[in-house]
């Protein structure tokens, strides 16, 4: 009775996620100074700056629709927390799992940027709203591809649940590497996800101020940053566990460590990217999801079904 | 998505300088646009009429916080002119490599803040951070990073020994190695390419009818330049190319400033090796005799243009500044023609705007009609007037602040 509440609240649930989420923006604003040559904030600053804007005043514009308006930061954060519990991170099994959780978490994963769109179209600044259509037809670029990619692994495990593809992968070692094409098109597409350079376009700042969250600003706009920093995290470890299934078997803090290495290195990589791309055009952006990404994709479902062919036979 | 009118400014991220743009959008295209300046008018030409001219030369270097140089030597040049006296050679060389050194941190500024609109904060770091180099040397060379002081009428204030002279040519071969890594990555970088080229296209005849000056007219290959076509301080005996580009977009801009700041460190580099020796200045009288005259600036911006009328005192009778901005303004709306939103920033940047220096203020008076001049207190009276209507009442908080007092 209480163990589910324990997981949900504290590990792997909220708690442990908003620590997490935090460390993940502390290593990824200071990974971005460091390659940028600049100091970087202290570890501190994303906690700090979490209590500044919780201890700020909540602005709702006039003209904005109340309910929704404060209701999106709050969905935001819950879908990403819910995304976690079904997802393996450092033991093949994740806390829950059933046949066609794969979905689930992608589903669950979209919330937030139906959120943003909502969030964006309802406080009715011009700003917001120019980015609120932004996020969304951003999401019509990456999902396809993102989906795609995402469902190779798991027609090579002849699973649709991300626990059993993750044992799957752990029994049959060096399998992974069959899925490399889908890796690197499944962290351009996650880029795409966290709204992050070169794919920042619904927030660009030089041209419509931040977007969605323009009118946002004190507790709300706490919650949706945290829940950016969190969607990092689940995005990260779905990522983490469908293409990096290695390690499962290891003693629960070794399995741990490792799996917040995996975690960490994506988010490394997603900054890495991020100090060394300008930000591309949202017309830019669509042609090269759909021309370059989404055949990509296609490519590692080819692959993946190749082998299975060559491998079942 | 309905057409919307969104606006830029007055106080927006993108500008660093208050002025409004009302751009109406259909989906993410630009379908009309507009700019309105007038949001820092200063007064400056009728504070100069009411300086002596030794005054004024500090008050127009303050036209502008990036190109100062160029409006302090720009003003000197005029009253000396109208004076009639000879500023010596080697004066000539020292505002010269002043100038250029300017040039030189103006587009290492321009470049950062090119790489920020299209966010590309990266490039911003590292170019500001090798501008510190030139503002170093600045600032050595004349005790001020921004404002640097050393034009006087008759010649400049400091300057230049042996021992600056070899800090100076460290800094430029700094400075020249890292220029060629960013033209480097100018010519390679594939996002930088993408979102530059095509993008803010002026033609050569647009810019030409439109008058369009300094590198937004060379990177549409109007090979104009002041330096060549009417030498002033030491250009007529240094040897540089003036860079042009065909590709008539914002990319071109680029290419076309990263290479005028190879041609300033070859430049500075000469100017330190053949200047003469010799006094750096001549006395000036304090009162100009009548006169006028009208001098000419290749600004880092562009073409930068001042006016003096002297009347025999110590004070001018006129002073008319056109900063390159003006000139170069008119060009943004033919650039942004049936663009997309994003190329909005980027392409009002690539002119280098400085909209602050640009803005002067003409008003017309009609004979037949009433004067609409207002002094000081009327103008007062009627701004607590024009609150008051909007429902905003000043009574209460001057009362706290008088009591305070």
């Amino acid at each position: 009775m209480f163990t589910p509440f324990l997981h949900i609240l504290v590990f792997p649930g909220f708690l442990f996620l908003v620590f997490a989420g935090l460390i993940a923006e502390y290593i990824d604003r200071k990974l971005y100074a460091r390659l940028q040559n600049r100091v970087g904030p202290p570890f501190f600053q994303p906690l700090a700056d979490f209590i500044k804007l919780t201890s700020k005043e909540d602005i709702v514009p006039e003209e904005a629709n109340p309910r929704m308006f404060k209701a999106m930061p709050i969905f935001a954060l819950t879908a990403t927390v819910t995304a976690i519990f079904y997802i393996p991170l450092w033991s093949p099994k994740a806390l829950y799992s059933f046949n066609g959780d794969l979905i689930v978490v992608m589903y669950l994963l979209t919330i937030p940027t139906l959120t943003y769109f909502l969030g964006g179209w309802y406080s009715t600044s011009l700003y917001s709203k120019i980015g609120a259509v932004r996020s969304l037809t951003q999401l019509f670029a990456y999902e396809v591809p993102l989906l795609m990619c995402i469902l190779a692994p798991a027609l090579l495990a002849n699973t649709w649940s991300l626990s059993e593809m993750a044992s799957f992968y752990e029994n049959h070692s060096g399998y992974w590497l069959f899925n490399i094409i889908g890796f690197a098109v499944a962290i351009v597409a996650l880029l795409g996800k966290l709204e992050k350079v070169p794919f920042d376009i619904p927030e660009a700042e030089t041209e419509i101020v931040a977007g969605t969250f323009t009118e946002y600003s004190g507790r709300l706009f706490g919650i949706f940053r945290l829940s950016l920093d969190i969607e990092a995290i689940v995005g990260s470890s779905l990522i983490a566990s469908v293409y990096l299934p290695f390690g499962f078997h290891l003693k629960p803090l070794a399995g741990f460590l490792l799996y917040m290495g995996k975690v960490l290195s994506i988010i490394a990589i997603m900054s890495l990217s991020r100090s060394i791309f300008a930000r591309l055009r949202i017309d830019q952006m669509i042609n090269f999801c759909w021309k370059y990404l989404s055949p990509l994709a296609f490519l590692q479902i080819l692959i993946c079904l190749i082998a299975k062919w060559g491998l079942y036979r | 998505m309905r057409k919307v009118v969104i606006p830029i400014g007055p106080q927006h991220p993108a500008l660093k300088e208050p002025e409004s743009f009302s751009v109406t959008l259909s989906g993410e295209r630009i379908m009309a646009f507009s700019a309105r300046l007038g949001y820092n008018h200063r007064g400056i030409e009728k504070a100069c009429e009411e300086r002596t001219y030794i005054q004024d030369v500090y008050l127009v270097e303050r036209i502008c916080g990036i190109c100062s140089h160029a409006h302090s030597t720009a003003f000197v040049q005029a009253v000396e002119e109208i004076a009639g006296l000879s500023v010596p050679e080697r004066a000539l060389y020292i505002r010269t490599i002043i100038a250029e050194l300017e040039r030189i941190h103006s587009h290492l500024l321009w470049l950062g803040v090119a790489g920020h609109e299209i966010g590309f904060d990266t490039l911003l770091m590292y170019t500001w951070r090798d501008r510190e180099v030139v503002m170093d040397i600045l600032a050595e060379l004349t005790g001020n990073r921004v404002n640097y002081g050393i034009n006087t009428i008759g010649g400049v204030r400091r300057n230049i020994d042996a021992s600056e002279i070899s800090d100076i040519l460290k800094a430029m071969d700094i400075l020249e190695e890292r220029t060629k890594y960013y033209i480097q990555l100018a010519k390679e970088e594939t996002t930088l390419i993408k979102r530059l080229s095509c993008v803010g296209i002026l033609s050569h005849e647009d810019a030409l009818s439109l008058g369009a000056v300094g590198p937004t007219a060379r990177a549409s290959g109007i090979p104009r330049d002041t330096r060549k076509d009417d030498p002033y301080a030491a250009y007529d005996k240094l040897e540089f190319k003036v860079i042009t580009d065909d590709h008539c977009d914002v990319y071109g801009r680029t290419l076309v400033r990263l290479g005028e700041l190879m041609e300033s460190y070859k430049m500075i580099r000469q100017a330190l090796k053949e200047m003469p020796t010799g006094p750096i200045s001549v006395k000036a009288p304090r009162k100009i005799p009548a006169g006028e005259a009208f001098s000419r600036y290749e600004a880092p911006r562009g073409e930068d243009v001042h006016y003096v009328k002297a009347d025999g005192t110590d004070r001018p009778e006129r002073v008319k500044v056109r900063a390159p901005t003006l000139a170069n303004l008119q060009t943004v709306a033919k650039m942004l023609e049936d663009r997309q939103l994003a190329d909005l920033p980027i392409v009002i940047a690539a002119i280098d705007p400085c909209f602050s220096c640009t803005d002067r203020l003409i008003s017309l008076r009609e004979p037949k009609k009433p004067d609409k001049t207002l002094a000081w207190e009327d103008l007062r009276a009627y701004s607590i007037e024009w609150y008051r209507a909007r429902g905003i009442d000043f009574t209460k908080v001057n009362r706290k602040i008088s009591r305070r007092n």
